[in-house]
């Protein structure tokens, strides 16, 4: 364990947090900016998102503002790695270290995501997602870096959570998309999307994208469920024994079973669907919350309740 | 108004068939695994036995009424109660019930050509026509033989299919669920679960006398021990100095299996393995060993007394207790590995290594209550009917003097708890789980399509269409045309 590494860690954390601060007001602007005052009705055969909104104005700041989370996102890397240099282990043995990692996650997927499918309009959202998680953990969960109890140390581990932990970031973005989808979906159903979401592509293709997120990482949550049981049987002597940590991982992947099922075999589209994926990506968020502050079963290593 | 609901008349077989077909339609085979997930939830708020034994007596001495409302339901086992079992092992049928036929049929449809080129290709989801060339069957065939498409030839049409991975991928998946079901089934039928605590020295022989908790699958018997033995030579535990977090724990132990004798470590990540036996290291410990002595010299009782760690510096309780000396005694006793004082507790344990041992008791004489016939805790003692005779405390090599004998402290072993685990099932599981992925990866990302090709005397028709709307079509048509064309 070495403490210089700790601070450097933190430091970067520090670091990240001030530069997604940045990358949200970015954002911001780049979104408060493209509105343009609705000029005395020239109602020529423009199409209402040219008339009110102009992104040209703010390419600039939107560029910005994704330059600026790709920066945030590979600082908060380095404090990762760091944090894992100065424990001697990967780091993900408290709730601290798990949450700086979802955050990660979520931002990685967000930006892998950015350069397949024009998604800048959620970046708002994701810059301060990150940055809420990012000020919950160093205030609130930060423990110190600390080495691994015996039961932790397997390749095993590293395996299941950095596999979930990817996971959870595409669960969450999936969940950020469908709750997108309905609060459009409740505009467009009585008649125009406000200004500010004209930019936000259509419902179909909110539909898809959160369906095509979670296939991809369905497979995945097979995998790290796996990998957990492998795990668990040279740890404890049992691959699945219904601890409420298994239970709910479980249970996650029931819910998203039943998703793609409902989809692909009974053609469940929009907001039926939007809304069991969002049930699916809560159970995930309980497991994570619940279980790890409240539970009592084996995995509880927040390091909360000592 | 008199109107009778016409019910058919359903003969026996007719109901079984009826109620066959429901039970493995898809939907309630969906209904089912929703169940099995919503069944799963209250074992991860209530309590279990199976998990956590004292927190459930904790709770029916809180709520005695609820607990037993709670345990009429089998709430404290929730994965072994009847309900939850009902539930899996119908989604079991239905899953056999709705994926057997359908591999056959998919068996049949493999080997079958594709279906005939229809009337109307521009209907379809891509869809080009052009002036027509000779060859252009010829060669199309060549692509399709090149993209290894399966091909009906007609004889001015071409009907290609491809993409069959992506059902029997499917199919696979849900045939891995079943793999994985027998598995758990399996190992819970005929494994076996127990623990044993071994002091440093002791051995253990694997026979259902030497564990101190022991469960039998419902189809395993006594017989199907496997006949091992283990002695623990030594056992060493590392911590770190700064945080006394441990760093590593170590068994070094002499086995003997089927005759021969080996030399072999466990680990907390690495049990010992006797065929479909597993060995794993649980927990560890300390026993004092102790020498109580009668008034006149002659020794009561002497060896290792097992103790419970009760936190992360393994401050441990126990109890000592000698019903055959002169005097009945009994010592309720606790362990400092690393003795300090606290104001507000007295004795603790401020490291969990053997640094500055002590032991602290208070002696009681009288009734031990070990006839009495209620099974008792070796690591407490009920000292309502007992005479307090004083408190003591030893370091290693010490004795203490008390109204009728002395106990003296010989030294401290440590002993580890081993959990003994027979699973056969699963082996089947991991198999399930690992072709369960390969299944689900080809089923969500294989693309099932159909290409079809049309020459008239003036006209070549190409059209496709995708199952699921996967994309990548349009690329392939474009391939396809440019080849036609070229
Ligand atoms: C009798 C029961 C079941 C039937 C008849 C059934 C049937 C199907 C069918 C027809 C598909 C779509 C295949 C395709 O169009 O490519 C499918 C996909 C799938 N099934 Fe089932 N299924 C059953 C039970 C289950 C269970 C218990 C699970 C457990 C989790 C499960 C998990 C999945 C998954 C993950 C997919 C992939 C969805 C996709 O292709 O996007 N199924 N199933």
């Amino acid at each position: 364990m070495n403490t210089t590494w700790a601070y450097i860690s933190n430091y970067c954390v520090y670091s990240a947090m001030a530069i997604f601060t940045f990358s949200f007001l970015a954002h911001a602007f780049e979104t408060a900016w493209a509105v343009r005052a609705p000029q005395n009705s020239d109602s020529s055969d423009e199409s209402l998102l040219a008339k009110t909104f102009d992104y040209k104005r703010t390419e600039r700041a939107a560029r910005i503002a994704t330059a600026l989370m790709i920066l945030g996102t590979a600082v908060l890397l380095a404090g990762i790695v760091f944090r894992g240099i100065s424990a001697g282990h990967a780091p993900w043995s408290n709730m601290y270290e798990f949450s700086i990692t979802g955050a990660f996650a979520f931002s990685i997927a967000y930006l892998a995501a950015l350069r397949k499918y024009d998604l800048r309009w959620l970046g708002l959202f994701i810059s301060f997602s990150v940055l809420l998680t990012l000020g919950t953990a160093i205030t609130l969960l930060y423990r110190n870096s600390s080495p691994l109890v015996p039961a932790l140390k397997s390749t095993w581990l590293v395996i299941h959570v950095t596999t979930a932990i990817i996971c959870g970031g595409i669960f969450l973005l999936a969940n950020v998309i469908a709750g997108a989808y309905l609060f459009l979906d409740r505009y467009e159903e009585v008649g125009a999307r406000p200004v500010w979401a004209l930019r936000i592509p259509s419902l179909e293709v909110l539909d898809q994208l959160s369906y095509r997120l979670i296939a991809f990482v369905f497979p995945l949550w097979t995998f790290s469920v796996i990998a957990g049981a492998i795990w668990a049987e040279s740890a404890w002597g049992r691959y699945w024994g219904w601890d409420p940590k298994e239970t709910w991982a479980f249970i996650t992947w029931v819910a998203y079973a039943v998703y793609l099922h409902a989809r692909v075999t009974v053609g469940w589209r929009g907001r039926r669907a939007a809304w069991l994926c969002i049930f699916a990506g809560s159970t995930f968020l309980f497991n994570y919350v619940y279980v790890n502050v409240w539970g009592t079963g084996k995995h509880t290593y927040s390091g909360l309740n000592k | 108004m008199n109107q009778k609901t016409e019910i058919p008349e359903l003969g026996f077989t007719a109901l079984i068939r009826f109620a066959w077909r429901q039970l493995t339609s898809m939907k309630t085979a969906l209904i089912l695994l929703m169940m099995m997930g919503l069944g799963a939830i209250p074992g991860s708020v209530i309590p279990q036995r199976s998990v956590n034994p004292i927190a459930v007596r904790d709770f029916f001495d809180a709520h005695p009424t609820l607990s037993a409302w709670y345990d009429r339901f089998s709430l404290f086992d929730v994965y072994s109660s009847p309900w939850f079992s009902a539930i899996y092992i119908l989604l079991f049928i239905s899953l056999i019930g709705c994926v057997l036929p359908r591999t056959i049929e998919h068996f049949h449809a493999m080997r079958a050509e594709p279906p005939i080129t229809p009337r109307n290709l521009n209907r379809m989801e891509q869809f080009a026509t052009w002036q027509s060339s000779e060859d252009s069957l010829e060669k199309a065939t060549i692509w399709f033989k090149k993209n290894r498409f399966r091909v009906r030839r007609e004889a001015d049409s071409i009907s290609a299919e491809k993409g069959y991975l992506r059902e029997t991928g499917n199919l696979f998946f849900h045939l891995s669920l079943i793999l994985i079901l027998i598995g758990v089934s399996f190992g819970s039928l005929f494994g076996l679960r127990g623990e044993a605590i071994v002091n440093t020295g002791e051995r253990f022989v694997n026979v259902p006398t030497s564990y101190d908790t022991l469960s039998l699958g419902k189809l395993t018997s006594d017989s199907d021990l496997s006949p091992f033995t283990i002695t623990l030579d030594k056992f060493l535990g590392v911590y770190d100095p700064k945080t006394n977090i441990p760093k590593d724990y170590t068994a070094y132990v002499s086995v003997t299996d089927g005759g021969v004798k080996k030399k072999e470590v466990i680990k907390v990540n690495s049990p010992l393995t006797f065929g479909s036996t597993r060995v794993y290291l649980q927990a560890n410990g300390y026993s004092p060993i102790v020498t109580v002595r009668n008034e006149d010299g002659s020794v009561a009782f002497q060896g290792p007394v097992t103790f419970l760690p009760q936190d992360g510096n393994l401050r441990s309780i126990g109890s000592i207790k000698v019903p055959d000396a002169q005097v009945p005694v009994g010592f309720v006793a606790s362990f400092l590995p690393t003795y300090a004082r606290s104001t507000d507790q007295g004795g603790v344990s401020i490291f969990p290594e053997l640094l500055d041992p002590k032991l602290l008791f208070s002696i009681w004489s009288g009734d031990l209550g070990l006839d009495s016939g209620i099974p008792q805790s070796v690591y407490r003692m009920d000292t309502t009917n007992m005479k307090n005779l004083g408190l003591g405390s030893l370091k290693i090599g010490e004795t203490f003097k008390y109204p009728g004998g002395s106990i003296t402290l010989e030294g401290v072993i440590p002993w580890v708890n081993l959990q003994i685990v027979e699973d056969r099932g699963k082996g089947f599981a991991l198999v399930g789980g690992i072709s369960a992925i390969l299944g689900l990866l080809a089923s969500l990302y294989g693309r099932r399509r159909r290409i079809w090709i049309r020459v008239t005397d003036s006209q070549v028709e190409v059209a496709a269409l995708s199952k699921n709307n996967a994309p990548g079509l349009e690329d392939e048509m474009k391939s396809l045309t440019e080849h036609l064309k070229g």
